[in-house]
């Protein structure tokens, strides 16, 4: 079988696993991103319940191995009473982990804001809500860009794990090819080209397109 | 902290009371005094300038005087009023960060570095605060701002944003941005030290206008000593988180009387 049968011949069901390849990023960014922003609030809080709560958070997510958290989540919380399908459970458990990380860039991103920045904001007087809202977060996205790109690549590499509790994700599909046809190279290939594709022309480029609107508003260019 | 009650009046009263008062104020980093029991009254309308060597606790003083820090003890009124601390059943008690809040709407300041919001126009910067804190609408507070770009020379540049001006511009639109919120005393420090030489004029001169035109109070902290002398109506010479000298600027730059003041002036005025 040419590669160019083969794709014809799998390329639909290569097709619809890297559309929920797709979705479970997207799902799970947005995931990550909620978590990321609140918990990396959080550790700047003065109180130590939040800032505790906050820290076991992550040290719990960064310290343990995704697979087993998608298997806790999928497998071992429906024991206590909290079923979720598949789908979600996927995107959750893959979110949770990557925001995790994504908290330390949050935290990180603003305490990069000049001390100064702050200043001026009490010196008008502004509430520290509307401080962090409108002066500090707006500059602390722009230093914490750069390293979300990258976290959202790694998390895109994440969501293969879902296959694993049948989401049927490109790593799915390709695994059921495989498992009929044993065309082991030409099957992980094509998703190993997929996911690369998907990590250099979309997100990539994306993220480039954010950092350079951000910095326009931050009249840098 | 514990409650004051003594020697501390819980209110000040009366005509000449100053606008600004330091009664024993003492503020510390760990072992390091930085200014130790300092009483300091400035006068409704008064232009008083802070010099002194650095370490001295010249800035300390605008950065208690603006609540950016806590004090360890003493006192701070403003307009009357315990700014640091408030009434508590007939005696000072720490003040709550909504006093603060209150309070500061008294005080304006300019900064070394002028700390302008990089991701808003010079415009942006100036409507900010007046309408998400004093709850104007924007046209009011464009109209405001633009009064007060223009009067420090800035309304052609007003949709530009921070980057894209020089460093004096950039002072003129901070100094327009404090004003903007209408503070009765107004703190300038050291506003002028982060400039290049050819652009303090701009600086210094809207600082004449304001001097000139409107009833502020104003302190400032400059090493600028051509300056000060002009415009202050009193000169504070800061040595180890005291006054040592303090007195009008022709007695204080003329007629120094103690012998650290004499120092240095005679170590800034041969720098040139």
């Amino acid at each position: 079988m040419s590669y160019v049968e083969f794709l014809t011949e799998f390329g639909p069901r290569l097709v619809d696993g890297t559309i929920t390849t797709a979705q479970q990023t997207i799902l799970a960014a947005a995931v990550a991103i909620l978590i990321a922003v609140a918990a990396g609030l959080m550790r700047l809080s003065h109180n130590r319940l939040i800032y505790g709560a906050a820290t076991v958070y992550i040290e719990i997510f960064r310290g343990t191995s995704l697979l087993v958290q998608l298997y806790w989540i999928f497998f071992v919380l429906p024991l206590f009473g909290l079923t979720l399908d598949k789908f979600t459970a996927g995107f959750m458990a893959v979110g949770m982990n990557l925001g995790a990380y994504g908290a330390e860039l949050v935290r990180g991103g603003i305490l990069s804001v000049p001390k100064g920045q702050w200043e001026a904001a009490l010196a008008l007087n502004m509430s520290p809500a509307k401080r962090m809202i409108r002066i500090i977060f707006p500059q602390a996205i722009l230093n914490m860009l750069p390293p979300w790109g990258n976290l959202l690549i790694e998390l895109l590499k994440g969501t293969a794990l879902v296959a694993l509790i049948s989401v049927t994700d490109l790593m799915f599909e390709a695994k059921q090819i495989n498992g009929s046809t044993f065309l082991s190279a030409q099957v992980f290939g094509t998703a190993l080209i997929i996911y690369y594709l998907m990590a250099r022309c979309l997100i990539t480029p994306f993220m480039r397109w954010l950092e350079r609107i951000m910095a326009r508003k931050l009249g840098r260019i | 902290m514990k409650t004051l009650t003594k020697d501390y009046p819980l209110q000040l009263s009366g005509d000449d009371s100053p606008i600004v008062r330091f009664q024993n104020v003492t503020k510390r980093y760990g072992e390091l005094v930085v200014l130790d029991a300092l009483d300091l009254d400035v006068a409704e309308g008064e232009m008083v300038t802070i010099i002194g060597p650095s370490g001295s606790g010249k800035t300390t003083v605008l950065r208690m005087l603006m609540a950016l820090e806590k004090i360890d003890d003493g006192v701070i009124y403003v307009n009357g009023e315990p700014m640091t601390h408030m009434e508590k059943n007939g005696a000072l008690v720490r003040a709550s960060k909504k006093h603060l809040r209150q309070q500061r709407t008294n005080i304006g300041m300019c900064f070394q570095h002028f700390n302008l919001f990089p991701h808003m126009t010079a415009l942006e910067n100036c409507i900010e605060a007046p309408i998400q804190v004093l709850g104007l609408s924007k046209k009011e507070a464009c109209q405001r701002a633009e009064e007060l770009l223009d009067m420090v020379g800035m309304l052609e540049k007003c949709h530009e944003h921070p980057a894209r001006l020089s460093g004096g511009q950039k002072q003129r639109v901070a100094i327009a941005r404090s004003l903007a919120m209408r503070p009765k005393v107004m703190l300038f420090d050291e506003v002028t030290s982060a400039l290049d030489p050819e652009v303090i004029g701009e600086v210094t001169q809207v600082i004449r206008k304001l001097v000139a035109k409107h009833n502020l109070t104003m302190l400032m902290v400059t090493h600028q000593m051509g300056f000060a002398k002009e415009i202050s109506d009193r000169v504070c010479f800061f040595f180890d988180g005291k006054i040592e000298e303090q007195g009008s600027s022709s007695q204080l730059f003329d007629n120094p009387q103690k012998e650290r003041t004499q120092q240095f002036l005679s170590a800034v005025l041969e720098a040139g």
